[in-house]
């Protein structure tokens, strides 16, 4: 479908990736972690290693939570864009397929939040 | 399924005669005082009538006047010189 | 001897007054005149059939409101001359009151202007006629509300730039968006999502309850501008409703695209409404129903007694009713979470509720506060209280279309989010569920452009990187004033003073070392 209008109606999408200076957008989401509300919104270098990306962008951002000592995220089960992920701690974001505006779901079965509530 | 009509007047002075004359001209109704205002409920109708109010308040009246005290009302308007009409058909 | 003028009846008035006032054009034509009134397919045989239940004639109209004001304005006169401020029931509830004049008194002036347009758009007389009051209303409540609150703004902070915020602050393009939208859509559209989806479905569930629970809380200011203008909002919701009755008489091909809108606007006032459900479950101090009590009556209730009616035109309930008669139980809390977490980036104060309140919580929702939100409210107590008030200090994903951070869980499963992606001509979109992600997909030209504020900050347009410059520099927030938690804040040492009680400073000291 599209908009109905009264002239020809077309813009470009605002948060296209050279709007973001050579960095790109990455979201990443820890479920049964809702003491953090929402998936993460990440501003990233494309090549950044995965294993940097853990080490000073995840890790910093959950290091509040009572359980983030515990995760051990490289071991984790991941899913990229919602399909099956294998993350490769040496190789940038952008060789692992990590394009702008992706997003990361990083689950650790074992940790199910603030007294087992999914917090 | 219960289908209620309802009207929400602020609880002033006015009020209190509207609400009197509501409950006279339909005793169905349920009356639920809340912090600062009255509501009424009633299934499928509610009425104010102008004849009613009039005798309540010993003065002509007119029906538009329950403007300036309603807070929200439920329910399809019929309104003309005599009655004030809320109801679902 | 002369006659004596007999009044005119309501009917014959309203002719007179309205219809009667309209004319046929002769050298112009009709399309011309009325540009915008077909684009949207939506199609009108005969404007005569046009019914305004009350008719209301301007004569009468201006009778009425100057009353009003009157009132309220005496009102507005005896709180300030006897410093009202003073008998609320907790500064904690001034929060709500900023959230109110940043959040929703632009809305008021920005239904104004959409009433203003499209009321010049219609080629019938009562449907212009009934647009011109109700924008004349929209600019009075949207003063008399700044009025209101300007008493407050003398003793306590945040209030002191609500326009400004309302375009530029993260959270405040959740309603302005939500307008937007509206006003950019045709004028059909707007009534459809203004005066029935948002009017006469919606709006009671802010005006009514919370505002009665003003009164509950001592603010008599706002309790009367609250309830004065819904006083007009009763005229405004009978519009509402006769739009939908009309549009939908007027041609059988109206009602799909009426229901389409209906399902679009119920969804987006739905999520809009998440702001109040954490307002009346979280900032009234006093309370007098919950969120999921409000929603039962003035939702469940009383919309589905409308949707019953409208059956007969073949209008089914919004799509995805289900999803939010469930959330009832949920929105308030995540809300609430959310805000706190990010309450170095608000112009009110945020806290975690006392024992009591928490009891209150559990209470009113026994199958969802105690199993997901009360561990982490306590958790987030515990930390408080041990000099580690929690901030979350990562920007939060938001959705493309109510542009709220992405926070909504699963109906059947509320330990997940219900996080939606999709891509669009090579670009990847992320929603808070489905109801926000069809609305996209149905009109995705439109929300591609959107200004989402976490975006907007990562691509430099906010005066800076850092969340510190961008709530000082481009939000106007003052730091350590207007944001951070509530306790110790300077609006709780005014209070305590105000009180005659000293500052706990136990709990001034935490707050220090957490921001």
């Amino acid at each position: 479908m599209s908009v109905n209008a009264l002239y020809d109606y077309k813009f470009e999408p605002r948060d296209k990736v050279e709007n973001f200076h050579g960095m790109q957008l990455l979201y990443l989401y820890w479920p049964h972690h809702l003491m953090y509300c929402s998936p993460f919104a990440f501003l990233v270098q494309p090549d950044m290693t995965f294993g940097a990306f853990i080490e000073e962008v995840l890790k910093p951002a959950v290091a509040a939570h009572p359980e983030a000592n515990k995760a051990s995220f490289l071991d984790a089960q991941w899913q990229l864009n919602g399909e099956p992920f294998t993350p490769d701690a040496s190789a940038s974001l952008k060789d692992s397929g990590i394009d702008h505006k992706s997003m990361l779901t990083v689950t650790t079965p074992e940790l199910n939040g603030i007294a087992g509530s999914a917090s | 399924m219960s289908q209620l009509v309802f009207i929400a007047f602020q609880d002033n002075d006015n009020a209190r005669y509207l609400a009197e004359a509501i409950m006279e001209d339909n005793p169905e109704a349920e009356l639920q005082h809340q912090p600062a205002m009255i509501r009424i409920q009633a299934e499928k109708r509610l009425v104010i009538n102008r004849e009613t109010m009039e005798e309540k308040l010993g003065r002509d009246w007119d029906v538009q006047e329950m403007l300036i005290d309603v807070i929200s009302i439920g329910g399809n308007v019929d309104e003309d010189d005599d009655h004030f009409i809320l109801q679902w058909k | 001897m002369a006659v004596k003028n007999k009044k005119l009846n309501l009917k014959d008035k309203y002719q007179y007054l309205t219809r009667d006032m309209s004319w046929e054009p002769t050298y112009q034509k009709k399309e011309d005149i009325y540009p915008e009134e077909r684009f949207e397919g939506i199609k009108i045989t005969d404007w005569a059939q046009w019914e305004d239940p009350f008719r209301l004639t301007m004569d009468a109209y201006w009778k009425y409101q100057a009353e009003k004001e009157k009132k309220l304005y005496a009102i507005f006169d005896a709180f300030a001359q006897n410093n009202g401020h003073q008998n609320i029931s907790d500064a904690r509830y001034v929060n709500a009151l900023k959230l109110f004049l940043s959040g929703v008194s632009p809305l008021e002036h920005a239904a104004f202007q959409g009433y203003a347009k499209v009321g010049r758009q219609f080629s019938g007389a009562g449907a212009r006629v009934a647009c011109q009051m109700q924008a004349i209303d929209e600019l009075r409540h949207s003063q008399t509300q700044q009025h209101a609150m300007s008493h407050y703004n003398k003793h306590f902070n945040g209030l002191h730039d609500a326009a400004h915020m309302h375009d530029r602050v993260w959270f405040l393009s959740v309603p302005k968006s939500f307008f937007d939208d509206a006003r950019s859509a045709g004028p059909f559209e707007f009534l459809t999502a203004i005066s029935f989806s948002f009017e006469y479905v919606l709006t009671n569930l802010l005006f009514v309850p919370f505002m009665s629970g003003a009164a509950y809380n001592g603010d008599m200011a706002t309790v009367t501008f609250g309830f004065s203008a819904q006083s007009d909002e009763a005229r405004h919701m009978t519009l509402g409703l006769e739009v939908i009755k009309f549009i939908l008489e007027q041609h059988e091909d109206n009602v799909p695209i009426v229901q389409k809108w209906i399902d679009k606007w119920f969804w987006r006032g739905f999520r809009l409404l998440s702001l109040v459900g954490m307002m009346m479950d979280y900032m009234l101090p006093n309370r007098v129903m919950s969120w999921a009590e409000a929603w039962e009556v003035y939702y469940e209730q009383n919309g589905g007694a409308l949707f019953k009616d409208l059956e007969r035109y073949g209008i089914r309930p919004p799509k995805y009713q289900d999803i939010a008669n469930d959330a009832k139980n949920h929105v308030s809390h995540q809300a609430w979470a959310t805000f706190y977490q990010y309450g170095h980036a608000t112009n009110f104060h945020t806290w975690m509720p006392e024992k009591e309140e928490l009891d209150w919580l559990s209470e009113k929702y026994p199958d969802t506060f105690d199993k997901y939100y009360r561990p982490r409210f306590e958790h987030w107590a515990k930390e408080h209280a041990e000099g580690r008030r929690f901030y979350n200090n990562t920007l939060p994903q938001l959705c493309q279309v109510c542009q709220i951070p992405t926070i909504f869980t699963e109906k059947d499963d509320p330990t997940m989010l219900s996080h939606r992606q999709i891509e669009h001509e090579g670009e990847r979109y992320h929603f808070c569920s489905d109801g926000c992600c069809d609305i996209f997909k149905d009109e995705p030209e439109k929300y591609v452009q959107a200004w989402l504020p976490v975006h907007q900050i990562y691509q430099g347009n906010c005066e800076g990187g850092d969340v510190e410059t961008v709530v000082q520099k481009y939000y106007h927030i003052n730091i350590g004033e207007d944001n951070f938690e509530y306790i110790g804040s300077p609006d709780h040492k005014r209070w305590l003073s105000i009180k005659g009680k000293s500052t706990d400073e136990k709990a001034e000291n935490a707050n220090k070392d957490a921001a």
